[in-house]
């Protein structure tokens, strides 16, 4: 950023830092996340004003608070629909929406989609921690089947959505996936939605560790069963690669060993494919069905953005019909006049 | 167009198009309308069409009405009962005939009379036959028949399409029946039509042959003449409530300087405005047709945070689900304008049908302490000035404001003094572009200290980066704070900046010309109808004082004043009492009702009664 004389001034994570105290408990997954977040702000190239950071509710929600940006905390499930108001009217503005499991896919899953669909130019982060935690305790639209929480002693009825599932369903035109204390996944996946034009769609697994300790225990703390996606390479895990996935005939992709099934076998990661069943295929490899998770990106494909053709509109309505003029549309249709009385 | 039968003179004539859903009487109606409003009359028109877009053919609920009202004076409302009335089946007949003036007149469409249409009317026996309107004039015209006779040498229609013209052969009787100007409707054609050359040749035609057959006739004897009324001198034209609201924001725009942002979802009877401003780009007008009426509100919240004039549009039922988004915006103190079309309720109640029992929704239907101005229009052209200062308003004060319109005033119309653009009031704003504390910090809630607003600092200025949200926040820092003392002060700052906006807005006007000991007193739509009944009233010799509040949160500064300086005070409102409430529970002044909700417009006559009552007592 310029320092207002024309000088470059390089800012670092520090300055992303809000002078206000940060109130998650201690342990809690999102100290990581802000961490790298903060981190990850210069990279953008943009000055700190030009950033914009919206939220509803939950714990994930109070995350403006903490960045030297501008920022809303808003209402619960409606951060999408208040940024795209926001993204809209300003396109200079690098618009980011933080929410989570509760906030995105339940109180806020109309917004979620009908955002994704439309391509606005928003970077949305999903903090999924499959649980509540502000209201304490529970079970949220991500929680397994059968979790016991205060609210479902007997344990939960509701099958829960897989939320990059979700976002590729919406045909979402960038969805990705990172782990909150996964610094270096993290940063990349930021980067790669920082550059998309469009809407970005980021799930970050993130530990609740009063609620739900634990959760994702299987990837954040076995590296082995992490399978981090790159675009052009055959798809492979494990300490030693040896693991990797393969699409079935049928469309759907499963975990083999790469000793059993070839090498040539394995699938090739190509997240800018036109059509969204290959991403798809790859979200439904869960810790649950395959004892492995996907990182990273998931799909990347150029989709007209929402804001851009607005605009579009508005700079075509004004070449047809020349800058609006108020006094000619009151004007406009019959009109007649009375003469004063002579 | 030449004349040559004897001409009578008439003061004023309401005139009532009916028929089926799928007839084009609100097109018909609207035509007539316009050649009423170049012609000079003074007008006012009462459209009243069901929700459903085409019920059955010829049933008694597909039944669509439109209304005007014209005169060679000025006049307030569509008027009460209709002189003429145009039926163009018998559904159409049954479900108006009640309506109509004693020794009113019927034009009829012998054509739809057969025995189908008269039982899905629910006729017994022919009422064209049967004596039952003997009391009226009626006229028998065989309107589709000659319709597809005048049509039938068009070439490309089939005789099917050749019927539907018949409203263009009715609209051209009753043109030439009340002198009407014919230039604009036959213009109106040729535009509305220019994609299908034969529909248009078709409509022209038809229009011709009507007009042509009251003039050959010997069923129609005379034609009547109604003198252009003497209006203020200017240029005019008709206009709808919802187009005048429309209008009004986009001057709001204009004068504010702030790019229009509005986030609506369709519902009835507001989409008009989303509609309209999406033609409207060229004035940089953003129009966002959201996934629901939460969204909607929500984007123009954003809006209004990145700098935008934000607005949202709805009727009752959307604006429920707005008030998380208003509240929100209480809190944050960003301007925001919420227009309620009210209709008919409680929930879906009748989509098409006005109402005015939305104002204790918009007044209190959020949690906690919540206050939000809320400005109220009169007339359908009144939507225009309501607008305006609707945005003036939450533009100055940084706060959301209610615009209330009903069905009514939304697809009613009325001829408009077009205003002098450069006559227009500037609202425009400041935002903030430097640190407001001595240590060189920004502080987002360190308020005006006379109008209590608090600075509005947008995205993309650079040094005043800062964050709001919907926790209660300390005082001036606008850091979140529980301090019970502060949110005790916060609570009386946002309560005290909405009061003090009483300061900023013209005293309530009384009109009583003769020094009455009885007021009337109204809000919304129902101005046109009090005013009119204390005509009325007046005119009898008895003495009635009025007054209409255009700004119901806060009351103008003198409204306590006003309904303490009268014994009687009569309150009549298409609610069970909302206003009356808040009145009583202000001034503690012993308020009367006068309350029909039955999803129309008040009868002057009514309210001629209910006062004339109060002044007796």
């Amino acid at each position: 950023m310029s320092d207002g004389n024309g000088n470059l001034v390089q800012l670092t994570g520090k300055d992303f830092k809000s002078d206000q105290e940060v109130r998650w408990c201690p342990g809690c997954g999102d100290y990581a996340i802000l961490n790298v977040i903060q981190g990850f702000m210069p990279e953008l190239g943009l000055s700190r004003e030009r950033i914009v950071f919206v939220s509803g509710i939950g714990c994930a929600a109070r995350f403006p608070y903490y960045m030297q940006t501008y920022g809303m905390h808003s209402i619960h499930g409606r951060a999408p629909a208040i940024a795209t108001g926001l993204a809209v009217t300003r396109p200079d503005l690098s618009v980011w929406v933080v929410t989570g499991d509760g906030d995105a896919l339940s109180i806020g899953g109309n917004h979620l989609i009908h955002s994704l669909r439309r391509n606005v130019n928003l970077k949305i982060l999903l903090f999924n921690n499959r649980i509540y935690g502000l209201t304490k305790g529970q079970y949220s639209p991500t929680s397994e089947l059968g979790k016991v929480t205060k609210s479902t002693p007997m344990g939960s009825l509701d099958y829960p959505f897989n939320p990059l599932s979700i976002a590729i369903g919406a045909e979402a035109s960038f969805v990705a996936r990172a782990i909150d204390t996964d610094k270096k996944g993290l940063t990349e996946v930021l980067e790669a939605a920082a550059r998309h034009r469009g809407s970005a769609f980021v799930e970050i697994l993130q530990n609740c560790n009063i609620y739900n300790d634990g959760a994702f225990e299987y990837v954040r703390e076995h590296k082995g069963n992490r399978i981090y996606l790159r675009g052009g390479e055959p798809i492979r895990f494990g300490a030693d690669g040896e693991k990797g996935v393969v699409q079935n005939v049928d469309g759907s992709a499963a975990v083999v060993e790469v000793s059993e099934a070839g090498e040539s076998a394995l699938l090739v990661h190509d997240a800018g494919h036109r059509e969204p069943s290959l991403a798809f295929a790859l979200s439904r490899i869960t810790f649950e069905t395959d004892g492995a998770v996907p990182l990273g990106v998931f799909r990347s494909v150029e989709r007209p953005v929402y804001d851009d053709l607005m605009s579009e509109q508005l700079e075509a309505a004004r070449e047809r019909s020349g800058e609006g003029d108020l006094e000619a549309l009151l004007h406009s249709g019959d009109t007649w006049t009375v003469e004063a009385p002579g | 167009m030449a004349k040559s039968k004897p001409v009578e003179h008439l003061e004023r004539v309401v005139i009532r198009f009916a028929g089926d859903s799928g007839d084009g009487m609100q097109l018909t109606g609207d035509r007539f309308t316009s050649e009423t409003a170049v012609f000079g009359n003074d007008l006012a028109t009462l459209p009243d069409f069901p929700a459903e877009i085409r019920a059955p053919a010829g049933s008694l609920p597909g039944v669509s009405g439109f209304q005007v009202h014209f005169a060679d004076h000025d006049i307030l409302t569509p008027g009460d009962q209709p002189s003429v009335l145009v039926a163009m089946n018998p559904a159409a007949l049954k479900v108006n005939v009640a309506d109509l003036a004693k020794g009113g007149t019927i034009i009829v469409n012998t054509d739809a009379f057969n025995e189908r249409n008269l039982q899905k009317a629910g006729y017994e026996s022919n009422p064209l036959t049967d004596g039952s309107l003997a009391d009226l004039h009626v006229h028998e015209v065989a309107l589709s028949s000659m319709t597809v006779e005048a049509l039938k040498e068009v070439d490309g229609i089939t005789s099917r399409e050749a019927e539907r013209s018949k409203n263009f052969f009715a609209l051209g009787l009753m043109s030439w029946l009340y002198h009407r100007p014919a230039e604009g409707t036959l213009a109106f054609i040729e535009s509305k039509f220019a994609n299908r050359p034969e529909i248009a040749e078709a409509n022209t035609k038809a229009f011709k042959a009507g007009w042509n057959y009251g003039e050959t006739s010997e069923d129609f004897a005379v034609s009547y003449e109604i003198a252009p009324a003497k209006l203020e001198p200017g240029t005019y034209r008709q206009v709808s409530g919802n187009t005048a609201l429309t209008y009004g924001l986009v001057a709001a725009s204009k004068l504010s300087g702030l790019p229009l942002f509005l986030g609506a979802y369709p519902i009835t009877p507001a989409s008009d405005v989303l509609e309209q401003l999406a033609q409207l780009k060229q004035f940089g007008v953003r129009t966002f047709q959201a996934e629901d009426e939460i969204a909607a509100s929500g984007a123009a919240l954003g809006a209004a945070f990145g700098g935008a004039l934000g607005v949202t549009t709805s009727a009752g039922p959307g604006i429920v689900l707005k008030s998380e988004t208003v509240g929100l915006a209480v809190t944050l103190e960003l301007p925001l304008v919420i227009v309620d079309v009210q209709r008919a309720g409680p929930s879906t109640g009748m989509p098409t049908k006005p109402e005015q029992a939305d104002l204790l929704m918009v007044m209190f239907g959020r949690n906690s302490e919540s206050p939000v101005p809320v400005v109220a229009a009169s007339t359908p052209a009144g939507c225009f000035h309501a607008a305006i200062e609707a945005a003036r308003i939450a533009i100055k004060y940084r706060t959301p404001v209610f615009l209330l319109s009903d069905a009514y005033l939304a697809n009613g119309s009325e001829p408009w003094l077009i205003p002098d653009v450069s006559m227009l009031s500037d609202i425009s704003t400041e935002f903030a572009t430097a640190p407001n504390d001595d240590d060189g910090g920004f502080l987002p809630y360190k308020r005006d200290p006379e109008t209590l607003a608090r600075p509005w600092a947008i995205p993309g200025t650079p040094g005043l980066e800062h964050r709001i949200g919907g926790l209660e926040k300390e005082n001036e820092t606008g850091n979140v704070s529980y301090d019970p003392e502060n949110h005790d002060l916060m609570v009386q700052l946002r309560a005290a900046k909405v009061a003090g906006i009483a300061a900023d807005i013209p005293e309530l006007e009384v009109d009583d010309p003769d020094g009455a000991d009885a007021l009337v007193l109204g809000w919304g739509s129902t101005y046109g109808a009090i005013g009119a009944a204390a005509r009325r009233v007046r005119a009898t010799g008895r003495k009635v004082a009025t007054a209409h509040l255009r700004y119901l949160n806060p009351f103008p500064r003198n409204t306590g004043e006003v309904v303490g300086s009268y014994e009687k005070l009569l309150v009549p409102e298409m609610n069970l009492g909302q206003l009356r409430m808040l009145l009583r529970a202000e001034y503690l002044v012993d308020a009367a009702g006068y309350n029909k909700v039955r999803g129309r417009p008040f009868r002057a006559a009514e309210l001629a009664d209910a006062i004339t009552a109060l002044v007796d007592q």
